[in-house]
């Protein structure tokens, strides 16, 4: 499991606290509502939008803080360029 | 290589512009559909072993039959089921490629059983990616090899039984009792962590084939929410609670530590070789003979050739389509044989023209050379109006039923048996065919013919028959040709 960090999935995303500048960017109009990234994210900072895009989809966006950069959801994402995470990368 | 970004792979084309429909950058599959995901991490894998020049993927008979709308890499689609057969081929031929065989479980374990049980019992050289959602996707969620018992599907509505279908097949499993195969796993689409471990048996499958150590077969369970009827997160669920019940994951056979890379040595041949393990010679292969003028109603001829194995039907069409080509014209020759090659029946299309050629399979026949009885019976109807009959009239004691074609009555097999050999009436036709189109030179068809024929022993009983056949034909020229046996 070299690149997938699963202890960081149970970091705090508590955002007062972060020292890092993960994040996690999904192109909506790519999105297919199948949810499975946030079944699968632990600290739960992905919804589905109430915004439909041209596929007729609800496409799930980041609430925009607590990302921990862990790419759990970028790997069961089915879709090729939907998701793209910015992995932890420590804040200079 | 730690990344600090994951992202699309590059291994992906950047546009899918090969997918129809104006949407060219979300895959065809599904809402959850495992396909997408395997996709990824094939991509993935690609990128960082830096294959994609090399790489070749088989997509199958499937939903993933589109996989080459995606990878940016080579491509076949093979027919159902043949993907292992295809990657053998390109394999030996390129040994340097990396050959992805990619098939769901209806290609793999239904109608492609076999091939894939000779690929990994002769331990090629391939990686091959096994889909198993347990149910045919793309048809409509038929039920599949690999369908567990109970689960209803549009062709077990009341569930698999085992009684009636069967149980579900278990690939690794089966595979697992071979010799050859180097590396089965069973993996699944379910959850992060399973989904790094696809991740890594992908990778550990692709490394094998590029240190050469043979064949892996890595089986990933994956969902189809659209064929189970579930919703993504559910079918996913299902996966792990239901499906990995009857297919546990886990490796079945590892060799990888001990399998010894394989030395693939290609040998070149020359030009001279190649001619040499062919028979063929290279004599006059720098000219062409004249194309005659060629009536009308003879031109761009699209001929059937039918009789009884046996009579050397397969053979007269190669002469007619080798003297075609020597004489400049475009043709195709397409055999078809009955069920059984000895004794049976045997027909081949040859086309001739002076324009390039769609399809070897004419809709229409211009000239139909029946050379037995059943064949005129099967094939007279097919003729166009105003085409030509040729009848082996030694052998067929009718006439031609219409009266809206042309028919030449050639007594074949007598005229054969006249030059000593009752076997080269396909000569005597051959050259009654020449003589009444015109369409190649009798010298090119004699050139051609002695090329062709193998056993030099032949050559003089050939020239002789195809001499009688075109006498027949020009004496004949005036008279009106019946049918004298009736
Ligand atoms: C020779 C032939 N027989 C049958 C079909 C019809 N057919 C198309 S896809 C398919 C089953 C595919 O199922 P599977 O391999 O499980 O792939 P999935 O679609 O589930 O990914 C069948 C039977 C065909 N295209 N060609
Ligand atoms: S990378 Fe994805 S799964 Fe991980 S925390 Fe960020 S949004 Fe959640
Ligand atoms: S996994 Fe991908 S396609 Fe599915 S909801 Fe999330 S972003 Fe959308
Ligand atoms: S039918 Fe099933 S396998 Fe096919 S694209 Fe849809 S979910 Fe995927």
């Amino acid at each position: 499991m070299s690149e997938l960090n699963l202890e960081m999935v149970k970091e705090d995303p508590n955002p007062a606290r972060k020292k890092h500048n993960a994040r996690v960017e999904i192109d909506g109009a790519l999105c297919k509502e199948c949810l499975l990234c946030i079944e699968a994210c632990a600290p739960d900072v992905l919804k589905v939008s109430e915004t439909l895009n041209k596929m007729g989809y609800h496409p799930v966006e980041y609430i925009g803080d607590g990302c921990t950069g862990c790419g759990v959801c970028f790997y069961v994402c089915p879709e090729p360029g939907t998701i793209k995470v910015y992995k932890k990368i420590k804040a200079a | 290589m730690v990344k600090d970004i994951l992202e699309k792979p590059e291994s992906f084309y950047e546009i899918f512009e090969r997918k129809s429909g104006s949407n060219k950058l979300t895959t065809h599959y599904c809402p959850g559909c495992g396909h997408g995901v395997i996709h990824k991490l094939i991509a993935e894998a690609m990128d960082e072993f830096g294959i994609g020049d090399r790489a070749v993927m088989i997509s199958p008979v499937g939903c993933s039959v589109f996989a080459y709308y995606y990878f940016d890499c080579g491509n076949v689609q093979a027919p159902h089921g043949r993907a292992p057969a295809v990657a053998t081929g390109i394999k030996r031929a390129i040994p340097d490629s990396i050959v992805i065989s990619y098939q769901g479980d209806g290609d793999l374990a239904g109608i492609g059983g076999n091939e894939i049980l000779h690929a990994a019992n002769r331990g090629e050289n391939i990686t091959v990616f096994f889909v198993n959602n347990a149910i045919y996707g793309m048809t409509g969620s038929q039920m599949a090899p690999t369908t567990l018992i109970g689960q209803k599907t549009t062709t077990t509505p009341y569930g698999r039984s085992a009684r009636n279908e069967g149980y579900p097949i278990k690939v690794c499993e089966l595979l697992s009792s071979l010799e050859a195969p180097v590396y089965l796993e069973r993996v699944a689409i379910t959850d992060a962590k399973n989904v790094m471990k696809v991740r890594k048996a992908i990778r550990k499958g692709l490394q094998n084939q590029i240190e050469g150590k043979g064949f892996s077969l890595i089986e990933i369970l994956s969902p189809c929410p659209t064929g189970w009827g579930m919703k993504p997160v559910d079918a996913k669920n299902w996966v792990d609670e239901v499906l990995m019940k009857t297919f546990q994951l886990g490796v079945f056979k590892d060799k990888t530590a001990e399998a010894a890379p394989e030395i693939i040595e290609q040998k070149e041949f020359t030009s001279d070789e190649i001619l040499k393990i062919l028979g063929a010679s290279k004599n006059g292969s720098d000219f062409l003979y004249d194309k005659p003028e060629v009536k009308i109603n003879y031109q761009n001829p699209r001929i059937k050739i039918s009789g009884f194995g046996g009579q050397g039907i397969l053979f007269l069409g190669q002469l007619l389509s080798q003297s075609a080509m020597r004489s400049g014209y475009y043709t195709t020759w397409l055999p078809s044989y009955g069920p059984e090659v000895r004794g049976g029946t045997a027909n081949c299309h040859i086309i001739i023209s002076n324009n390039r050629i769609g399809s070897p399979l004419g809709a229409e026949t211009d000239v139909l050379i029946a050379m037995n009885l059943p064949s005129l019976d099967k094939f007279e109807n097919d003729v166009r109006k105003d085409g030509l009959i040729l009848v082996n009239s030694s052998l067929i004691s009718r006439n031609v039923k219409r009266n809206d074609v042309e028919v030449l009555y050639v007594p074949a097999t007598e005229l054969a048996d006249e030059v000593g050999n009752t076997k080269v009436a396909n000569l005597v036709m051959l050259g009654a065919y020449t003589a009444k189109s015109k369409i190649f030179s009798h010298d090119c068809v004699l050139f051609t013919a002695n090329e062709t024929v193998k056993k030099k022993e032949f050559l003089k009983v050939n020239e002789e028959a195809f001499r009688k056949g075109m006498e027949y034909v020009l004496n004949n020229k005036h008279k009106k040709i019946k049918n004298t046996i009736l």
